[in-house]
């Protein structure tokens, strides 16, 4: 059971190729805007068709190249939840709906369900955007798809909004029992909603695995720069088995569990460097950042430091390190930042280390 | 006075409005899925008939049409006969108006959200009825101005008119042919009561033209 896609696609710039199975139920699409991930969504509700490949729903087999089957869009029995929400404009709510539903009864249950009672005469010109999306989600769901797909449903939306409707969207998933595809190029949304999470970049998916492991240790650099690591250097493997970070100028330990692989990036987050004490003529320690700061840039909750070790002052663009702290832990920092004394260190387990 | 000109017109027109709404948005459908190619070359002989002289294309359809052509020849012989008959009329108001229906058709389709359609089709409705129910209604205002243009162009058509179907009074007379036939005999007079009945025709199309436009903003 579940939804089974293994399909390629010519694309006008690259092509597009996606293997996956949502056999965890939730699963998210993360990756920047035109790496493929709507085509994607689209090949799978049938309004594209993919060049080959497969794509099976619940052992009905929705499209595959080799038996020449590709069934309509209509045949497929799969929702779509654009990211307008694509109500029809000259139609009222309720006219949506029905049109989901195919009959009045069964319409006027799911106006009840999405709470739309007493907007069954509007249009959707004259809704909120929760309304909007409630409509939009009661029209989906009242076709009963045998499977769901949410394309970016919250872009374009103020904060507040974002946040009641995804807690909307939530409980929607929570009460449907079906394969759901999730579409976005937000990582915290992704991280919220789903289950499984794909790293898509060109067209292909360059990471896919349980959330927590996908945040935890990100395999490829496209997947870590999505997850929102602000601090990558190259890294160059040394006879002993350390590494050396270029962009950094620093030497980091042996990986911690490492195979035979020979890894190129490293990085770590930006909250996870522990600041150290270290007097002006102290030797240097290995894997120690020396803080040479470049500015601060105080943020709502939190500040952000930008600081380069020494003598990495400009060396590349990605010498540049981020660190980040709560404002009062700032405070006591600054004076021995000031006087040069301020040191950091990253933690073995921080450590995110990529072969590609 | 004889006001059978007017009728005529009308009717012409009117019936020719109808024809070019269906072959208009046909084609501006259909060629709207095409490769660009063979959508660039279609695109360039539907719209050919607005860019001719009038009377070129009334010259085609007396090759295609004519009584001693093989089609004319056939149809003659099932009682059709578009050479001077009102209704040949029809059949030159509607190939030179067709192009403004088609154009505004087409352009209107170009700015529909295709995600409408996507939509649909997804929630299980037929594409007739996501056609007529949801891309047409988007479309209105767009359509609607094609078809007053189609309309006016239509209505005022004299050229392909006065090579097809020539002018008989009584018969074949059409408001334009007429203007010009009265003209040609030095009845100003009755060629100016012609001119204004046309003027007023054509102000309150421009009229209806602009207040579907404001609508459309």
């Amino acid at each position: 059971m579940g939804l089974i896609v293994d399909i390629k696609k010519k694309l006008e710039n690259f092509e597009l190729k996606v293997a996956f199975n949502t056999a965890g139920r939730v699963l998210g699409l993360l990756g920047a805007s035109g790496c493929g991930k709507s085509m994607t969504l689209r090949c799978i509700a049938g309004v594209e068709k993919p060049d080959e490949g497969k794509i099976i729903l619940n052992d009905r087999v929705l499209f595959d190249s080799a038996a020449n089957i590709c069934l309509s869009p209509q045949e497929r029995k799969v929702g779509y939840l654009f990211q307008d929400y694509a109500l029809f404009p000259n139609m009222t709510v309720k006219q949506n709906i029905i049109c989901g539903a195919k009959n009045e009864k069964k319409a006027e249950e799911y106006i009840k369900r999405y709470a739309l009672n007493g907007l069954e005469k509007h249009y959707p010109s004259q809704l909120s955007g929760g309304q909007k999306q409630r409509t939009a989600l009661a029209r989906m769901l009242a076709a009963e798809p045998d499977a769901i797909l949410l394309d970016e449903p919250f872009t374009a939306l103020d904060n507040s909004l974002k946040a009641r409707l995804e807690r909307e969207l939530m409980k929607m998933m929570e009460e449907y029992d079906g394969p759901v595809v999730f579409v976005s190029h937000d990582r915290n949304e992704s991280y919220r909603l789903t289950d499984i999470i794909a790293v898509m970049e060109n067209g292909h998916i360059s990471d896919i695995s349980e959330k927590h492991e996908l945040f935890r240790a990100p395999r490829t650099l496209a997947a870590t720069l999505l997850t929102g690591c602000k601090n990558i250097s190259r890294v160059k493997r040394l006879p002993d088995g350390k590494y050396e970070a270029t962009d950094w100028g620093i030497i980091l330990p042996a990986p911690l569990n490492t195979g035979d692989c020979d890894y190129h990036y490293a990085g770590f987050r930006a909250h996870d460097l522990i600041p150290v004490l270290q007097p002006e003529n102290a030797e240097v320690r290995e894997g120690l950042l020396r803080c040479e700061l470049v500015r601060e840039i105080e943020d709502t909750f939190s500040i952000v430091i930008h600081f380069h070790n020494k003598g990495c002052d400009g060396k590349t663009e990605y010498s540049l390190i981020t660190y980040e702290t709560g404002k009062k832990d700032w405070d006591e920092l600054r004076e021995i930042c000031k006087d040069g004394k301020l040191s950091f260190e990253i933690p073995d387990k921080s450590l995110i280390w990529m072969e590609s | 006075m004889d006001w059978y000109p007017l009728w005529n017109s009308l009717r012409i027109a009117g019936i020719a409005c109808v024809i070019v709404f269906f072959a208009g948005i046909c084609a501006a459908y259909y060629t709207a899925g095409l490769p660009r190619v063979i959508k660039g070359v279609l695109d360039a002989v539907l719209t050919l008939p607005m860019v001719l002289p009038p009377t070129v294309c009334g010259y085609f359809l007396l090759l295609i049409f004519g009584g001693n052509r093989p089609l004319g020849r056939l149809l003659q012989s099932v009682g059709i006969q578009f050479v001077m008959r009102w209704y040949g009329g029809i059949l030159a108001a509607a190939v030179v108006a067709f192009p403004l229906m088609y154009r505004t058709a087409r352009g209107a389709f170009e700015g529909f959200d295709v995600n409408l359609a996507h939509a649909g089709r997804t929630l299980g409705l037929s594409d007739t009825y996501i056609f007529w129910r949801i891309r047409m209604p988007a479309c209105r205002q767009g359509i609607l101005a094609g078809m007053v243009l189609s309309f006016a162009r239509a209505l005022g058509e004299y050229g392909a008119t006065s090579m097809l179907i020539g002018y008989t009074p009584g018969r074949t007379a059409t408001i334009s042919t007429t203007v010009y036939q009265l003209w040609r005999i030095n009845d100003e007079h009755g060629a100016a009561i012609w001119v204004l009945v046309n003027m007023m025709i054509s102000t309150v199309i421009l009229l209806v033209v602009n207040l579907l436009e404001r609508k459309r903003r």
